[in-house]
């Protein structure tokens, strides 16, 4: 199950890093990802502390980024 | 006399390309001081209060946070943050429901608590203030790279955790793609009320118990945290996230707090029953592997619509060597209404239990058990959330949002024999969360 997990990632990654070259905007084009809601975390406190209560209540935590954490609530 | 002329003709060109880079170079002088100027060093700053309860008296959490962030340009900048937690409540300490009264010693050895028949068990000594503060310096390199360093400190009556991040960023393709590395290390010490209990070990009475008096005070764990990512932009309208997330932990990684109950297997009138040694019912301190390795896989994506609202979705993949695999769904919409907004938000988890996860052990064979928890945290669990989130802005780019969202796990897993099986071996839990923030 790993390997294959980590044979379809690797796969993802490559299509992802070798499509990049052909996707993408102009500089002038970036009117609407400059918004400060389109930023991937755009309430960086909220996500923190979702993170916090599913980290102490599941066995999953991080993806995003580090996640979690620095607790002894599990 | 041509030479002298041409030579001259040299001089003043010089003269001139020299004049002329001279004004250039103070124009970007005078124009990058006045840009600095006006960019005014500026400081923002997000706090919010969190508020969870849980059903039937379980957990409640009070957590207000702070951050303020100084921002050197648009690019450099310094965080700090405080979070602030105090919990209270019952947990579930692992122990199955019975139809007998049960009574357990207390974490420290100083006293006892009892669960109702048919009831299940929690421990209601359960307490705890964390005060959690951190700090986050991000900045460019060069036009291609950029880095970020960060620390944070909590500390909780018997927990302290240190830790130290870094990361490294490179932007290609015109920064439509970002290649992101970021490394996290963490040191961590438990001191549990009672001390370091032992393993697979039957709880004892007292506090005067030798089991107890051999006591370590603390223990420790470290983890270190890898995440590689790729972050594109794909259109006018649309980002995209791909990460790969690496994370080992070594050292105690026991729950101190936990423990495990020991079913009678044997043919009889107490077949199901709670097993007994040395006259009282077997309950023994939860044990689990001293290292875990996760991984996880993280997608994310953030659409625009023509109509400005817009649609967050992302999905995770995590396995790790304890034998947990999980899936994780969020999606959010963000309703936009000139500077107001509405976004429900959805979020579906599942994972399968870790190998050690029991319910129960056996009397037969409990003795043989290498680890054991009974944590429905490491157990067979879905997860919902639902929530909606409304947010008001203000004209002076200020910003008020709440959040109210349900949060719902449900267990599941062996449905135990004899008089167990008439026990609620895996109850649901209800949680609701109300979120106030303001952002200045």
């Amino acid at each position: 199950m790993q390997k294959i997990v980590s044979i379809i990632s690797l796969l993802a990654l490559s299509i992802v890093l070798a499509g990049c070259s052909d996707l993408g905007v102009k500089p002038w084009e970036r009117d609407v990802l400059a918004q400060q809601e389109m930023n991937l975390i755009s309430d960086p406190i909220e996500s923190s502390l979702n993170d916090h209560i599913y980290f102490s209540k599941e066995a999953s935590s991080g993806g995003q980024g580090f996640g979690g954490g620095g607790c002894g609530c599990n | 006399m041509e030479v002298v002329a041409v030579a001259v003709t040299k001089t003043t060109q010089k003269n001139q390309d020299l004049a002329r880079l001279l004004t250039a170079a103070s124009c970007a002088l005078i124009g990058s001081l006045s840009a600095s100027a006006n960019a005014t060093e500026s400081w923002d700053v997000d706090s919010a209060f969190l508020l969870y309860t849980e059903s039937d008296g379980r957990v409640s959490a009070a957590e207000p946070v702070i951050s303020a962030t100084k921002n050197y340009d648009e690019e450099t900048k310094l965080t700090f943050k405080i979070a602030a937690d105090t919990l209270t409540g019952a947990s579930p300490n692992g122990a199955t429901p019975s139809d007998q009264v049960q009574t357990f010693t207390s974490p420290s050895g100083k006293g006892s608590y009892d669960a109702e028949a048919g009831k299940q068990p929690l421990d209601d000594t359960f307490k705890d203030t964390r005060i959690a503060l951190s700090t986050n310096w991000s900045a460019p390199i060069d036009r291609n790279w950029a880095y970020g360093v960060g620390g944070y400190l909590s500390s909780e009556h018997d927990y302290q955790s240190l830790g130290l991040n870094g990361s490294l960023s490179r932007y290609l393709n015109q920064k439509n793609t970002t290649l992101t590395l970021g490394v996290n290390l963490s040191s961590d010490s438990i001191n549990p009320e009672g001390g370091v209990a032992t393993g697979l070990v039957q709880v004892p009475l007292s506090s005067s118990d030798s089991e107890f008096t051999q006591r370590a005070d603390s223990e420790n764990k470290s983890l270190v945290d890898a995440v590689f990512g790729v972050t594109q932009i794909i259109n006018r309208k649309t980002i995209m996230q791909f990460n790969y997330a690496l994370s080992t932990s070594s050292g105690y990684l026991t729950d101190p707090y936990k423990i495990i109950s020991v079913i009678d297997d044997s043919a009889g009138s107490n077949y199901g029953g709670n097993y007994q040694s040395s006259g009282r019912n077997l309950y023994l301190y939860e044990k689990r592997p001293d290292s875990r390795l996760k991984q996880s896989l993280y997608w994310q994506t953030k659409y625009q619509f023509d109509n400005n609202d817009i649609l967050d979705v992302s999905y995770r993949y995590m396995f790790d060597d304890w034998g947990v695999n999980s899936h994780t769904i969020d999606a959010k919409y963000r309703f936009r209404f000139n500077n107001q907004y509405l976004e429900p938000q959805l979020r579906w988890y599942t994972q399968s239990k870790a190998d050690f996860y029991h319910r129960y052990l056996n009397s037969s064979d409990y003795s043989s058990a290498e680890f054991a928890s009974a944590d429905y945290r490491l157990g067979d669990l879905d997860t919902y959330t639902i929530g909606l989130k409304y947010g008001y802005q203000f004209a002076d780019e200020t910003e008020f949002y709440t959040r109210f969202s349900l949060y719902h796990q449900e267990s599941s897993g062996d449905k135990g024999y004899g008089k167990l099986a008439t026990q609620e071996l895996y109850p649901g839990l209800d949680a609701a969360m109300l979120i106030v923030g303001y952002k200045f």
